[in-house]
């Protein structure tokens, strides 16, 4: 029987309660050989892992989603319960469940292990970060927890290099025959009770008192908020004045490959479709990648070091005025930099519910490609005087975005959550152990990211810039003609057909001309006005050309219907991407893409009646 | 006397969980965790804007709840 276990691959899984350092010991175990994706059926990320033992056992490891029992109150937790039990369809039953518990908190991760057991399947316990047990004074008679459980237990330290050579070592040997069983109706609290009191001894510890002290500061009404919005400014900091230069720097790398191709290949249709279609469609995907790794950098710093939920915990009742939870916090203020990386950090919220709400309000978070188009208009048509003594009137009508953005975002969430109220879903929060994030543990869940974010959606968006490309070259302008080229193109058609559904709400043809282009990215927009009112090359240039053109062409309604409608349309393709990734539905994002449109149009709509109420439309 | 009438910083020992219906989804979760009859729990936070939710510690364990959670929990009476 052994011969034949050996002969093929053995299927393991990991299970364990959230913050048992399951994750940990998965990298530890697997390092990079890993692959991501997400369960059939269900947007729950499913990690694969391959390791091969000292025997040459090849194993393949899952790392099911962390839960705090088997009677599943989210989707997370029903894939590892129907997975542990063998009755997840297209996943084979685990040959061996691996769980995994903190030894610092065995009250707690003792129970869900004997919940495990219930299966009566091949399993093996591993007490893992016993090193921070031991600095507990903890001492943990694992001989005799062996023996009291039934199950071959193993300790590990999965944050540190060879810390899980026990459960290597436990891997080789023969699975374990399945353990015993209690009786359905035991009183499970009351098994762990006994287990602590024979194997554990615990004294009064130290390292408690100070997570106590830590906790004092960090949940503080006054000092927690204080230390929360100085962690925030903090994070903006970094992903505007740090990304920025290598954003920068990104752009001109691709703009110079662009060139360099241009000058190899001879002009024509196949130099536009490298240069201008493709070149161009992936620069747009890649200029992203610094702000999207230091928004993950910190997001991924805050969760391992436990943070995150304390922040969730601060911040619930102002979430839950708007009918989310606090966990909604941290995808919606990374979405002011970029609904991208916003959306993707929305799997950090369990329930699924909240967590498709959160993504279709996320792109109502003014992101930094609107600044461009703001700062055109606002410098164009907004007088720079001061208002009430102190503020700049500029600098008012900007924060005016920024709030109404915020103010529909918190009005169309309470619609969504509307009618909802009988079923309560509970917060229910665990705030663990503050930990010390492992470099290795980042490094894995930041290549994680940025491959599903150039992989997944970088494909879409690649796809559709050829299209926009294409749009925006054929037919070719005739010989002899004297405008720009792009309108004598199917988008300057389209545009022009476009113009009687744009013109109620104070559009010009060129605008919707240029709003084709600008579906790529928005900050696109700039250019592609640029290109239709043949001005300017790069997008520096291009605005300050613009600037008294425009206020000297468009009426002061035509600015701010266009503004209003910058503050909702979903004019990037990135996020629509990232929704149709992160739902794994395009239902979603028709629904999300229809929404937006129609809140856009609507206060477009409103802002160029109100202006021409007030003589701010065409002289 | 209910968890979420206690005052930060104070203790009790818990009585039992009250289900809100018959098979009270909230309240086995809340047994799950660890809020069994007998065992000490201490309110260690409130959070702003109102004081919801409480950061409550069980065993080893702190737990965020949201007020209607924790009206759930039963104490007992102090001695």
């Amino acid at each position: 029987m052994d011969a034949v276990v050996r002969e093929r691959t053995l299927r393991a899984a990991l299970v364990g309660n959230p913050n048992c350092g399951k994750t940990a010991l998965f990298n530890q175990l697997t390092g990079s050989r890993q692959k991501v994706a997400n369960y059939a059926g269900v947007t729950v990320e499913r990690k694969e892992g391959r390791l091969t033992t000292a025997s040459g056992l090849a194993v393949r490891l899952l790392d099911l989603p962390g839960a705090y029992s088997l009677n599943a109150t989210s989707p997370d937790e029903a894939v590892t319960r129907d997975v542990c039990a063998g009755r997840y369809r297209g996943e084979a039953a685990p040959d061996l469940l691996i769980c995994v518990l903190d030894a610092t908190n065995l009250r707690l991760h003792l129970r869900f292990a004997l919940d495990v057991r219930q299966l009566g399947r091949p399993m093996i316990v591993v007490i893992n970060m016993i090193d921070a047990a031991r600095q507990q004074g903890l001492e943990i008679d694992i001989a005799r927890l062996q023996a009291d459980l039934g199950v071959p237990v193993v300790t590990a330290i999965a944050v540190r290099r060879g810390g899980a050579s026990e459960v290597l070592a436990a891997l080789d040997h023969p699975l374990p025959p399945p353990p015993p069983v209690l009786p359905p109706d035991a009183d499970f609290h009351a098994v762990v009770r006994k287990l602590l009191q024979d194997a554990v001894s615990r004294p009064a510890t130290a390292s408690e008192a100070f997570e106590e002290r830590l906790d004092r500061w960090v949940l503080h009404p006054v000092w927690g908020m204080a230390i929360l919005i100085a962690l925030m400014f903090l994070m903006f900091q970094a992903v505007f004045s740090w990304a920025q230069p290598l954003m920068d720097g990104v752009q001109a790398l691709v703009d110079q490959f662009g060139e360099l191709v241009r000058g190899v290949l001879p002009d024509g249709v196949l130099q536009g479709l490298l240069v201008d279609g493709v070149i161009a469609g992936a620069g747009t995907v890649v200029v992203f990648l610094p702000q999207i790794l230091i928004l993950f950098l910190w997001i991924l710093t805050l969760e391992e070091s436990g943070y995150l939920p304390r922040a969730a915990f601060l911040l619930d009742r102002l979430m839950a005025s708007a009918g989310l939870s606090g966990r909604s916090f941290i995808p919606l203020l990374s979405s002011f930099a970029c609904a991208v990386p916003g959306i993707m950090a929305t799997r950090t919220i369990q329930n699924p519910r909240d967590r498709l709400v959160t993504i279709l309000i996320a792109p109502l978070m003014t992101c930094s490609a609107r600044l461009p188009i703001y700062t055109l208009l606002i410098a164009a048509f907004i007088p720079r005087k001061t208002v009430w003594g102190i503020f700049n009137l500029q600098g008012v009508v900007l924060f005016a975005l920024y709030i109404a953005g915020i103010v529909s975002a918190m009005a169309v969430a309470r619609i969504l959550k509307r009618g909802e109220r009988a079923s309560e879903h509970p917060l229910l929060l665990e705030l663990p152990a503050y930990r010390a994030p492992g470099l290795r543990d980042l490094a894995l869940g930041l290549w994680q990211r940025a491959s599903t974010f150039l992989s997944r959606v970088g494909t879409i968006i690649v796809t559709l810039s050829v299209l926009l490309w294409a749009l925006s070259s054929f037919p070719a302008a005739p010989a002899g003609a004297t405008g720009p080229a792009i309108d004598y193109s199917l988008a300057g058609h389209i545009g022009r057909w476009m113009l009687p559904i744009f013109a109620p709400i104070g559009f010009n043809w060129q605008i919707c001309v240029a709003l084709i282009p600008g579906l790529a990215a928005r900050e696109v927009a700039v250019s592609a006005l640029a290109t239709v009112y043949a001005v300017g090359a790069s997008e520096a240039d291009a605005a300050a050309q613009l600037t008294p053109l425009l206020s000297s062409q468009w009426s002061i309604g035509t600015a701010l219907s266009l503004l209003a409608w910058y503050v909702f349309a979903p004019q990037c393709f990135s996020t629509l991407a990232v929704i149709r990734r992160e739902t794994g539905t395009w239902k979603v994002v028709i629904i999300a893409a229809a929404y937006l449109f129609g809140l856009a149009y609507a206060a477009s709509f409103i802002t160029w009646r109100i202006a021409l109420a007030f003589g701010g439309g065409p002289s | 006397m209910r968890l979420n009438d206690l005052s930060r910083g104070a203790s009790a020992i818990i009585d039992h969980i009250e289900d809100r219906e018959p098979g009270d989804p909230v309240a086995l979760r809340l047994r799950e965790l660890g809020f069994v009859p007998g065992e000490p729990v201490r309110v260690v936070a409130v959070a702003p804007f109102g004081g919801d939710p409480l950061a409550v510690k069980i065993g080893f364990t702190r737990f965020a709840l949201r007020r209607a959670e924790a009206a759930r929990v039963l104490l007992r009476d102090a001695a």
